[in-house]
Formats: structure tokens, sequence, C-alpha cells
């Protein structure tokens, strides 16, 4: 102790009295941005950024292919039909444009279909799998950014301001909101498809019609928690308009329960979309969309299973990454329900 | 609690009402009639027949007389079956379709317990990431994809259960799952939320601090916090059920109204249509009806009152 | 045990908590006892590391945490060694502790009596009737009205003064030897603060308990104990008797504190308050913790923590002030005014 004691400065037990050693409001910690944090948090979660690059892929795919002139040759041709996956360079069972006739596997490609290789093979009408699986996914994602557009626009404009009038008029638009989840959507969706002319435009309009419900419910619940708390009640002391307080105040709230709730609004969606089309009122032939061809799939899918698997597989791989993604938006902007 | 059942009940009937006079109209705005399909009747056969539907009167007077027989629980007579009444069509129908969904609220719901729970009680492990993993499973694969799947492996290439049609307890298993399956996912989603959340709460803390064991303080105290809520998310379900039902049932060829029903939408049965809409309004309702007074009764933190929220 | 009269031991006590931004310093080497029948008060601001002290003491802190070196000893019982059953049948049993928020200890869907009986049924087997028996005794005891027709009521039918009555009655069913408390009143009104601290101190000599009453108001520390530690970033900075820290206080911290403390006769318009924030315990300073918001600083306390320097057999402080190398300063007038009056009316 004593040796230790030589070690120090001879002015040791000076006083610090200038001050200039007070860092009063020193803040400590550096300090992250809401949406800085949150992304943070996203990207740690491994499996949301795996699914948002899939998704990205998806995109770029889907959107990307229609402009190869091959990649939408859709045509048919009776010759080419049925034929299994062929993918050049691959000699794996499956993808070797192989089948298993009567015991044994023979090559279908002969004949008229020698030089072709359909990656996914083709349908009973010689139509390439591969081309009608990529149209079928982009239609799936025009249906997931149109809803997302009504989720944003009608969806959050009636909950703001359905939470921000409150009394009568808050009254009359949740009784309608009620209405309308006293019957299931589907059957809703259904009902609209019977009237309008079948077609992408017709499910873009049933789908907008109920898919704002949620994304209303929610906004109305936090915009009436937010009416309170003081900034906005300061907001509207200083006499600002309900307009400027929304797009100032309380749109800046409400960006992880928009956001959060969006990412489950997709999926369901794209899922509604398929079903309709699964059981023939959706999209209308000769276009497909994934529900289409799992419907066609399933009708052969014993006898040429890859029919069924391909638009299925990429149908739940897209709703798979949308919720995982939705999941892994949640956790990061909500801390509190993972950790 | 009386005033309150009274006030729901009211709502009830004027939320159906309303969907009633709403559907009416847009049918009367569909495209086509019963003749559609048989141009090649004389006026006199045509008249007959629009006579017969009573397609010939005004429209507010159709209106009004359906609305009567509708209280009656008359729908009027199928299109699609010329003899048959719809709400025949619909109550030899219901019966299925009301087993089935039954047995897959149960299955689900009581699997999503164990695994939500699970899963909260094992946050951060393996057990966790697993059941993650399957209801995440469980909420995105396409209730008709999982049937066909189903299908296919169990009943086609397995020969475990019989594929298709209702002819006793085996032909419901695979039905079931397809539609538990949603359900399923959604309660274990929700229970591990609603634990995680209870786990963390002070009166755990507390439970802890009085020396419960581990399974006591589940037992005793996480468990009923969160499965008290889980009551709230019973009509959200029977909508995803109701909505499966639709595909499912046709894929297993079951003599539901779920099927009735994309039968009817495939061939234009307007009347058909119109009452299985009402029905799946009012079912609708009854179950959220239901739930809520259970809520009601089984939390003691909320008390029924006139009015809520 | 070094003291016979010891109940409670800690020594060296070291804590870290893990978290994605690095290990947090939480505790940093504190040692303390508790005698039997006294009352210990640990006051400091919060994040100062009071409850993560207590925690640990119950066994229950968060699954982050890591005891990276100390003991905790109970009755000769090494605390720390224990695994979790172990340490089950010593809470609520022998080691009781009562919560801070009395809206958010009780499980609000269980009715109060079995939430009340519940330790008496885990510890002592007891039948449900008379547990139930014993729970109404102890409801009574500890105030609540009409305890026979409300032990069948829910948490949500009680007031908050009652509640905390009840989370007292579920802490204290066991006669525990050491009672943890959880700054109890701080959630509470300030008339029935007074309620249940008076009724704290009487139930204390009923069943004889020691009591480490934890607080980040000085004010509730004076009626209640006998000794006073202080803590500051996750250490003990002054400790000893309670008209020590009240009339002879050492640590500049403790200055502050008691400057912030208003009294009948404070003759001020602003309390002052200590300036500054405590410092980052992910990567604590060199040396004094408190040094950057000291305005009484001298130059070794950024190079070299302090050691505890003796003020009498019961009071020791960690500042270098108490050095006998460092140059003498007075306490603020206000500080020396208020020990003189606290003196004064002492005497009286």
């Amino acid at each position: 102790m004593a040796d230790k004691q030589q070690e120090l400065p001879k002015d040791a037990f000076e006083p610090l009295s200038d001050g200039s050693h007070l860092d009063n409001e020193k803040i400590a910690a550096p300090s992250l941005t809401f949406l800085k944090d949150s992304w943070r948090r996203l990207k740690k979660n491994k499996a949301a950024m795996i699914s948002l690059v899939i998704l990205i892929l998806l995109f770029v795919v889907a959107f990307g292919s229609a402009l190869i002139p091959s990649m939408n040759n859709v045509s048919t041709n009776p010759n080419l039909n049925n034929l299994p996956p062929r993918i050049p360079g691959i000699d794996i069972p499956g993808f070797n444009g192989t089948l298993v006739q009567g015991g044994q596997r023979v090559n279908a490609y002969t004949g008229a279909a020698a030089n072709h290789y359909f990656w996914f093979g083709s349908d009973y009408l010689g139509r390439d799998l591969l081309a009608r699986t990529l149209y079928g996914t982009r239609i799936s994602l025009i249906i997931a950014v149109v809803a997302t557009f009504f989720d944003l626009t009608i969806g959050v404009a009636y909950g703001i301001i359905s939470g921000w009038k409150g009394g009568k008029v808050d009254t009359v638009m949740q009784r309608i909101i009620e209405i309308m989840l006293s019957i299931p959507n589907l059957v809703v969706m259904i009902l609209l498809l019977l009237i309008l002319k079948p077609g992408i435009p017709a499910i873009i309009i049933a789908i907008a019609f109920t898919s704002w419900i949620n994304m209303a419910r929610l906004v109305r619940a936090q915009t009436l928690e937010l009416k309170n708390q003081e900034f906005v009640l300061a907001a509207r002391s200083l006499g600002e308009s309900s307009i400027k307080i929304s797009f100032k105040h309380l749109l800046p709230n409400l960006t992880s329960v928009i956001i959060i709730n969006t990412m489950f609004t997709i999926p369901s969606a794209i899922f509604f979309e398929a079903f309709l089309s699964f059981i023939g009122i959706g999209v209308p032939a000769p276009a497909a969309s994934l529900g289409t061809l799992i419907s066609n799939g399933q009708k052969s899918f014993q006898f040429l299973p890859y029919q069924m698997w391909v638009p299925a597989v990429v149908l739940s791989v897209l709703m798979i990454a949308f919720n995982i993604l939705g999941d892994g938006l949640r956790d990061a902007f909500d801390p509190k329900s993972r950790e | 609690m009386v005033r309150y059942l009274a006030k729901r009940i009211f709502y009830l009937i004027l939320t159906l009402f309303i969907v009633t006079t709403v559907t009416f109209f847009l049918m009367k705005i569909m495209p086509g009639t019963p003749l559609t399909n048989e141009a090649k009747l004389s006026p006199s056969e045509r008249n007959m027949v629009l006579q017969q539907y009573g397609l010939n009167k005004p429209v507010w007077q159709q209106y009004i007389s359906y609305i009567v027989n509708a209280v009656h629980g008359n729908f009027g007579t199928s299109f699609q079956f010329s003899d048959q009444q719809v709400s025949y069509l619909i109550s030899s129908r219901v019966g299925p379709s009301l087993l089935l969904g039954l047995q897959a609220i149960i299955v689900g719901v009581l699997a999503g317990i164990v695994v939500g729970s699970l899963g909260a009680i094992k946050k951060g492990t393996w057990v966790d990431t697993t059941t993650t993993i399957v209801s995440i499973l469980g909420i995105s694969i396409p209730s008709f994809v999982l049937s066909i799947l189903l299908q296919y492996f169990v009943a086609l290439k397995w020969g475990w259960l019989p594929i298709a049609g209702w002819s006793g307890f085996a032909y419901t298993i695979l039905p079931t799952l397809a539609l538990a399956a949603m359900p399923f996912a959604e309660s274990a989603r929700f229970v591990r939320t609603e634990m995680v959340d209870v786990l963390s709460a002070d009166y755990i803390e507390l439970a802890r601090a009085k020396g419960l064991s581990k399974f006591g303080i589940i037992y005793h105290h996480a468990l009923r916090n969160s499965l008290i809520p889980l009551v709230t998310i019973v009509g959200p379900l029977a909508v995803n059920i109701m909505t499966g039902s639709l595909v499912v049932e046709n894929i297993f060829a079951i003599p539901g109204i779920g099927e009735q029903f994309v039968n009817s939408v495939v061939t234009n049965d307007y009347p058909t249509i119109m009452g299985l809409t009402i029905m799946y309004c009012f079912m609708l309702c009854v179950v959220l009806l239901i739930t809520d007074i259970i809520y009601g009764l089984i939390d003691p933190r909320i008390r029924i009152t006139g009015k809520r929220g | 045990m070094e003291n016979k009269d010891d109940i409670l031991e800690v020594r060296n006590l070291t804590i870290n908590f893990k978290t994605y931004a690095g290990k947090v310093q939480a505790i940093r080497d504190i040692s303390f006892d508790l005698k039997k029948g006294e009352t210990l008060a640990i006051v400091g601001e919060s994040g100062s590391g009071k409850s993560v002290t207590t925690r640990s003491i119950m066994g229950l802190n968060a699954p982050n945490a890591e005891i990276a070196g100390g003991s905790i000893k109970f009755k000769d019982e090494e605390i720390l060694d224990k695994n979790e059953k172990q340490l089950s049948k010593l809470r609520g049993k022998s080691i009781a502790e009562i919560f801070q928020d009395p809206m958010t200890s009780l499980d609000p869907t269980m009715k109060v009596g079995k939430q009340v009986a519940e330790p008496l049924r885990v510890h002592q087997g007891m039948s449900k009737e008379k547990a139930m028996e014993k729970a109404l005794e102890i409801m009574k005891l500890v105030g609540i009205t009409n305890a026979k027709e409300r032990i069948n009521d829910y948490p949500y039918q009680f007031s908050g003064g009652m509640r905390q009555r009840i989370v007292i009655a579920i802490a204290l069913v066991n006669y525990p030897q050491v009672l943890i408390a959880d700054e109890p009143t701080t959630a509470l009104d300030v008339t029935i603060q007074a309620k249940i601290l008076h009724l704290m101190k009487e139930l204390q000599t009923k069943i004889n308990t020691s009591i480490i009453f934890i607080t980040h108001d000085l004010g509730v520390v004076a009626g209640m104990a006998d000794r006073v530690a202080v803590m500051y970033a996750g250490k003990i900075v002054e400790y000893g008797t309670v008209d020590e820290i009240f009339y002879n206080a050492k640590h500049p911290y403790t200055w502050g504190l008691l400057g912030s403390m208003p009294t009948l006769d404070t003759d001020v318009d602003v309390l002052p308050s200590i300036p500054g924030t405590p410092p980052d315990l992910l990567d604590p300073p060199v040396g004094d913790a408190f040094a950057a918001r000291n305005k009484y600083a001298l130059k070794i306390d950024t190079l070299k923590q302090p050691p505890f320097f003796k003020v009498s057999n019961t009071h020791y402080a960690a500042t270098w002030l108490l050095d006998d190398r460092a140059p003498k300063v007075t306490p603020p007038a206000d500080i020396v005014k208020r020990q003189e009056h606290f003196k004064a009316t002492h005497n009286n």
C-alpha cells in the first residue's frame, strides 16, 4: 500500500477546483434513432434477413423475366404436353426429363420434344411451366403491392379519422367495420367477384374492399392513445390543424404499427388471390395465377406431381418469407415482444 | 349483464338485417338468372319459371317478401336444384361442416396451447425455434396446398386413411388436420407471445419469491393468465376455419356447406349463395357473442357492463 | 459467520449483466452484513444496483446476470452455491420480499386469499382450509378491513394501499427471518406511504425479522432504519448508523442526497439536486465513479478508486477527502445547517 501511494503524482490531492471535470449532462451511451435501432435489431434476425433477400430475388426474377421473350412463351403445343422438368447439364432424376413409366425410368423428351428444355416441365397443353409460374408469381406480387397500397391509404386514413374525430363519427365508422367483420372476408370477396367482370382488376377491387379493415382498427386504437398524449395536446392547443397534426405528429408515431400490419396484410392478400383462382373464380384462363396452376396440378398430382409441386412451393415460399419478415419487423419495432 | 346481452342480440339482428339487405341487392345487379343457361325456352315457359321464382314482381316487393321469408327461415328455392328449398339444402349440409369445424378448432387450439407454452417456457432454445418454425409453416402454407399434400401422402401413397368422402370418423381425420393447421399455428403464436409477456410480469416474480417451483408457477399463475385472452381469438379462428372449409370440403368431397357454397358460386345459384352468406354471418356473430360472454365470465378483470370501449 | 449477531453476510459481491452492447458491471465488489432484528436501508439513485443486490440474495436475478465473484451467506449457508430447487426452499420462507408496485405484483386472476395462502401451502404443506385460516389471520394483521369478506375478492377490487398490504401479508405469512422491501412505498400516495411504513415497523417487532429496506428516498430512511448503506454506480460509498449518515455524513454523494431532501423548514424555492447522470457501467471510470459529478473532486479521484476510510466503528466512507493528505473541506452550508438542526431537534 505504502509504495503504491508513492507512484501517485505529487499533486494527487489537489482539488480539481476549476470545475472542468464536471461533465454534467454528458450522455454516457451513444444514442440511436428509433428506426436505426429497429434496423439494427432486424439485421441481427437471420431468418428475417434471408426472407428479405428471397423476396427481393423473387421480385427481380419475376419482373425481370417479363423482359425476356422466351420466358413469356406460354403458347400451347399438344406435341409437348406433360413433359417432366429438364434442365440442361443436370442429370438428377426429376430434373433430367425422365419419367417413371410402368416401373421403368424412361426419357420423356422424344420426338418433337427432343430439343426442348422445360426447366419446370410443361403442362397438359404443352405450355412451359416455368413461364407460367413466373407469370403467376408476378400476379401474386402485384396483388401484394396493391393490397399494401389500399392498406396504407384507406386503412390508415379510416383509422386516423375514426380515432381522431371520436364521438358519433367514430361510432358509425366502427359499426361499419363491425358489420364487415361479421362476414368472412372471403365470402365478401366472392360476392364482389360475382358482380364484377372476371379479371385481375376485379380481384384487386375485391381484395381492396376487405384488406384495409385490420389496419383501420389498429391505427384507430393507436390514434386514440396518441390523441391524449402531451405532445399532441400541445400541438392542438397551439392551434395546429388536424391535417397537419395527422401528418406531423400522428403518422410518425404510427409507423411501426403500420409497417408491421402491412407485412401481415400482404401474405393474406396473396393467399386470397391464390384461393380464388384455385376454386376457379379468380384470374380467368388462359392467364394463370399460382392458385390456378396448383388447381391444374392437383388434377394430375398422382402421376405428374411436378405440375403441382412447382407452383405450390413458390406460393408457400412467398407466404413463408412474408410472414417471417413480418415477424422479424414486429420484433424489431417492438423489442419487448421477444426479449 | 342482461342489458349487455339484449344490446348485443339487438346488434346481431341489425347486422343480419343489413347483411341480408346488401346481399339481396348485390344479387339483383348480378348478371344471369336461372334461365341464362336455358335459352331455348318459349316466352310462356319463361314466364312460368319467372313466376315460380317470383322474379316477375317489382324489386321492392321481391325484397320485402325475401326479408319476411328469411325471418321465417325460408330463403327461397335453389336455382341449381330446382326442387330443393335453400333452407333444406343448408340444414342438411350444416352437420358435417360443424363437426369438422369443431374438431379442427379443438385439435388446433389444444395443440397450439401445448406448443405455444413450450416455446415460451423454453424461450431462446431449440424448442422455441422449432415451435416458431412449425407455427410459421402452419400460417404460411395455404389450406388447399396442405389438403392436397395430406391427401397425396397419407391417403394415396401410404394408404393410411381414406382419400375422400364422408362415411365415418376415419374420413374426418385428414380434413380436420387440414383445417386445424391455421388455428393451431395462430393459437401457438398467440399463447407464446402472451406467456412470454406473463412470465416477465411482476406477479410471476412474486410467485418465484414465494418459493413456488417452476412447474407450480407455470401451472398456478402463468397458464391461466396467458390462456384467458386466447378466448378473444376464437372468433378470427372460426373465420379461418370457415374460409378453409370452402376448399377443404371440396378437395375431400365432404357434403358440407363450404362445398355447397363453392358449387353455388360456380353455378350462379344466387338464392343458395345468399342463404349461405347469411348463414355464415349468423354463425360468426354467434361465435363472437359467445366468446365475448365467456371472456367476461372467466376474466375477473373484465366486468361486462352496458358499454365497452 | 464472522459475527454471531449477523443473519446475512455479503462479501465482495460482483455481478455483471451481459447485454448486446457488452458487460454491464452492475455490482462492483460490495460487502455488507445484516444483523438479527435490525433494519438496514440501502439508498441510491435508480440504476445504482440496489435491487440487483437484493435480487441476488433471493437468487432471483435475470438470466443474463452473471455472478462474477463474492459470497452471500445466510446463516452460514452459501446462497450462491444453491441450485434453483434449494433456493426455492428459502424463498418465501426464510427470506421474503415485498415488491415495489402493488398494482402489478398480484396475480390478477387469482383470489387474494389464495395468493396469501400460497406460501403456506408450498412451504408448510398446509391443507387448503388451514392455510386459508392462517391467511385470514395475517390479512387482519396487516390491516385489511373486513378481511373475512374480502378474502375471496380479486386484486382489481382493492385500492393500491390495500394491495400493498396484501403483498406484505404474502411476504410475512411464513414469518421470514429476512425481509427485503424493495421501495415498498414508491408507488403509493404520501399519506398511504406513512401508514404502510408504520405497519412494517410494527410487524417487524411482532415477528422479529430483519429488514433490508431499499429506497431512493432518504426521508423514508430516517424513521425506518437502524443502519444505512449508500450506493452509487454499483458500489457502496458510505455506510453507518442512521444518525451517523444523517448527522455526520462524509461522502459528497451522501451530502448531495441529503441536500435534495426537503424538510419542514427548508427555506429555498428550488431543492438542490445532484448535477449530471451516473456513469455508464459498461465502462466504469478508472477512479472514483462519482468524480465527474463531484465539485469536491481531487485529482486522485480520477486516478484511483478510494478505499473505505474509517470514521467510527460503525461508520465508513469511500472518499479521498478522508485521506490525511487531502485538504480539509467543509460540506455545503445547508448540509451543515441541516445537521445542526437535526442535532438540535434530536436532543430535545
